[in-house]
């Protein structure tokens, strides 16, 4: 199926360095909305670094500095007239280790809507969290001990309970870095089943070391190396017909 | 192939003949780490040990339970029960009164000066607080407790003389009246003694010889040296010569005089003090302290006071009194509360803790008050917020060397800028409190940035992660999951404060304060003093029954101290939360 997909996030020439140490160079690219987008490379490419652009984590990073232009939906995503706080309620993240805050369950999902504003009742808020445990897959399994620590589940739990965070401020993007590295196949499977879900409603960006989870998830793959994009396309044919020999020999398993 | 078998082998021995070293090495090390576990143990026990056994005298007293006659005459002098005339009254003479009273017999007024020193004329103002407190008390019969004289609560507590009692068998008879009384034993009780007294006097006289000779040997070398040499070895001969005589007792009668032990006859309720034993070891003759009720008796004793009169600070008839009232019921041993409920005094028997207690209680609740806030703030906003420029590089050095400084440095700034320039009210907790928080302040910045430091950067990623602002991620999650850290860091600073003594001295909480300060805002600005200022003056004190106070502040200190610790280790429990 050919869908014209609508472009959720555009991005020209960003350069990102760390103390003046280049680690992305100009990089351009255009991610759908509702798909999802993987970024595959090897160590060290710049991968990590392009996600955290876009909900501005980078900020929190000494001595990084990011020139070029991100726009979502047509707003600068770099604008300093815009607060990362309200940028971070749209872009949500998922990061490699499942963290929970030591808080409940409840609590967990809770906090974004809490310091958001999103509900006029604790009624509204305990849809809210029961919406996203739901969408997150993880409600049926917990709901009858919302009240225990968040890190009392197990990893796959923990980074469902995350998603289901993440979620809850009810944001446009998703960005997930290596969601799946610290699971065994299992919770690999479900996690995965679950971005299958969750990309009808929200646009994610996925990192990945695993050249077949890309494969099994994405709709389009960025292939980045040593800071710079390489290819982007659809990902079948990422992987079936690369058109630079370096995604070649990446894809084929000479390097990485 | 066989290369390497033998290398795999040789590469197998060398291991093993270095694993028996190995080992070894490491028991050795256990052993050390035992070793000094079980010395600092050692080290501790001997520490709180004698500590405990010093002071544990002080946790008790004798009191005196003493039946007052409060005349209106004496105490109410206008007549109106009013206040003002009772503060007019005479307390001492009713207190003087009911002490001859006792006894009655003491006349002469040198004795009846020893007698009423068997308590403090400090009570005087009790026994007045007591009758304001209740004036329809006055021209009754009022049972009023005081603790005797620290002298005669050393002496019962046997801390005071050597003494020793011998229980006589065989019967005493008694002749005479009045001031001398002749006394005869059916036993030869007094013969040891004599020998005792007969040598004591010998040795005393061989004494005296040899410093005469020492003295008549550099006259003869001729030493240049006073003239008096020869005057003064003539007269120690002289004193020698006596001494001896007296102990040969040519007479047939040993004579007892100040400087040899006091030997006290005590039978019939009354005390005899003897002033002659007679060479046969069978009579006595002395004068009674306390007339003794009857003639012939079969249960008696004979007191020795090893101490001689002369080298002792109360007097025989003192100690007779004393045990006199024991004997009556009047004296007895309890629970020292004055310990808890008095603030200092210049007397040891009515001086307490509760001024030392309340001044350290109020200046460790502003020390905490101002440190701990502006501790934490700071190290919040070092650790989180401030960008690293040199600035606050400079900063970081800063509070890690004032950590470092010697604490009377900051009683010196109290002294300079609080007292000198911003006019603070000296010696008072309040002053107390900003000079130890001062002192405070670094070990809390610091003791909190590790706090922080160690809160790992995935919480504050996943706060950020959903849009937590900078502040909220702070204190919504990184202060919950640092609180048990910065609760022990807090209240280790604090007991620090609590022990600290040299600036307080700086800024005055030295002085001898005798009012507790109250428990209320007034109470800041009140002269007071604290727990280790009250200790070093207590161990200051002259008279000896300071001695055991002093270790039993001690005491109390440790135990406030342990209980700041107790109090750190159960809120570190409760706030820890497993992450």
């Amino acid at each position: 199926m050919n869908e014209q997909q609508d472009i959720k996030i555009k991005v020209r020439k960003v350069n990102v360095f760390y103390d003046d140490v280049p680690a992305l160079i100009d990089v351009s690219i255009d991610i759908p909305d509702r798909s999802v987008t993987a970024f595959i490379g090897p160590s060290g490419c710049g991968k990590s670094t392009f996600l955290r652009c876009l909900n501005r984590m980078n900020d929190t990073i000494e001595g990084a500095r990011v020139e070029g232009s991100l726009t979502i939906d047509g707003e600068e995503v770099n604008d300093p007239a815009l607060d990362p706080v309200v940028l971070r309620a749209r872009v949500g993240m998922v990061f490699q280790k499942p963290n929970p805050f030591p808080k409940s369950i409840y609590d967990n999902v809770a906090y974004g809507p809490r310091i958001h504003g999103l509900a006029q009742s604790a009624e509204q808020l305990d849809v809210i969290v029961e919406e996203s445990l739901r969408k997150a897959g993880l409600w049926d399994e917990v709901s009858d001990r919302l009240q225990q620590p968040g890190t009392s589940l197990s990893g796959g739990q923990q980074q469902r309970l995350v998603i289901a965070r993440a979620i809850a401020v009810n944001p446009e993007v998703i960005l997930m870095d290596e969601p799946c590295s610290a699971l065994d196949p299992i919770a690999t499977a479900r996690i995965e089943e679950l971005i299958d879900e969750l990309r009808e409603n929200y646009t994610i960006i996925i990192v990945t070391h695993s050249m077949q989870q890309a494969a099994r998830v994405s709709q389009k793959t960025a292939f980045f190396h040593l800071g710079e994009l390489v290819e982007f396309g659809p990902t079948e044919s990422i992987f079936t017909n690369p058109q630079d020999q370096r995604t070649q020999d990446y894809v084929m398993g000479r390097f990485g | 192939m066989t290369d390497t078998a033998t290398s795999s082998i040789s590469i197998r021995a060398a291991v093993e003949e270095r694993l028996a070293q190995r080992y070894r090495a490491e028991s050795r090390f256990r052993g050390y780490g035992i070793g000094a576990v079980l010395l600092s143990f050692l080290i501790l026990v001997f520490l709180l040990g004698s500590i405990t056994l010093q002071g544990l005298s002080a946790f008790s007293v004798y009191e005196l339970d003493l039946d007052v006659e409060l005349e209106a005459s004496l105490v109410d002098p206008v007549g109106d029960r009013s206040e003002t005339s009772l503060r007019q009254g005479s307390y001492s003479r009713v207190l003087q009164n009911a002490m001859r009273e006792q006894f009655p017999e003491v006349r002469d007024r040198r004795d009846l000066r020893a007698l009423f020193q068997l308590y403090t004329p400090l009570n005087a103002p009790r026994l007045m607080q007591a009758v304001i407190d209740e004036p329809a008390l006055i021209d009754q019969t009022h049972r009023f407790r005081m603790p005797i004289s620290d002298e005669m609560d050393l002496y019962l507590k046997g801390l005071l003389v050597e003494e020793r009692v011998i229980a006589a068998s065989g019967g005493l008879s008694l002749a005479g009246d009045g001031a001398v009384i002749d006394l005869r034993s059916d036993t030869p009780i007094f013969h040891t003694l004599l020998e005792d007294l007969r040598t004591l006097l010998n040795a005393e006289a061989d004494a005296l010889d040899a410093r005469a000779r020492g003295l008549e040997v550099q006259e003869e070398v001729g030493l240049a040296g006073d003239a008096g040499n020869a005057d003064r070895a003539r007269q120690l001969r002289q004193r020698a010569l006596l001494l001896r005589e007296q102990a040969d007792a040519a007479d047939g009668r040993l004579a007892l005089d100040g400087s040899m032990p006091s030997l006290i006859v005590e039978a019939g309720g009354g005390a005899i003090k003897l002033t002659e034993l007679t060479v046969d070891g069978l009579a006595a003759r002395g004068e009674p302290l306390l007339a003794p009720q009857g003639e012939q008796f079969y249960d008696w004793s004979l007191r020795v006071i090893d101490t001689p009169a002369d080298r002792r600070r109360v007097s025989d008839n003192q100690l007779v009194w004393t045990r006199a009232l024991v004997a009556r019921g009047l004296v007895k041993q309890r629970f020292n509360g004055y310990l808890f409920t008095n603030a200092d005094s210049r007397e040891p028997e009515l001086a307490g803790v509760k001024g030392a207690f309340f001044g350290s209680i109020l200046t460790m609740l502003v020390t905490m008050l101002l440190s701990v806030p502006i501790g934490v703030a700071a190290a919040i906003y070092l650790e989180e917020f401030a960008r690293k420029t040199v600035f606050t590089d400079l900063i970081e050095v800063n509070i890690n060397n004032l950590a470092a400084v010697p604490s009377i440095v900051f009683g010196l700034l109290g002294l300079a800028v609080f007292i000198n320039i911003f006019g603070m009210p000296r010696s008072a907790p309040l002053l107390g409190g900003v000079v130890l928080s001062l002192m405070t302040l670094p070990t809390m910045i610091i003791a909190t940035r590790a706090a922080l430091k160690a809160v790992p950067p995935s919480i504050r990623q996943a706060a950020l992660g959903v849009g937590a602002s900078r502040t909220q991620t702070v204190f919504h999650h990184v202060l919950p999951l640092a609180a048990p850290g910065i609760l022990t860091g807090s209240i280790i600073g604090l007991a620090r404060a609590l022990g600290e003594t040299a600036p307080l001295l700086m800024i005055g909480m030295v002085a001898f304060i005798a009012d507790a300060p109250s428990l209320d805002l007034s109470g800041l600005t009140e002269p007071a003093t604290v727990m280790p200022v009250q200790i070093y003056l207590w161990y200051d004190g002259a008279e000896r029954a300071w001695e055991a106070r002093t270790a039993a502040a001690i005491m109390i200190l440790l135990v406030m101290m342990i209980g700041f610790n107790a109090l750190a280790i159960y809120l570190r429990r409760r706030f820890e939360r497993r992450w």
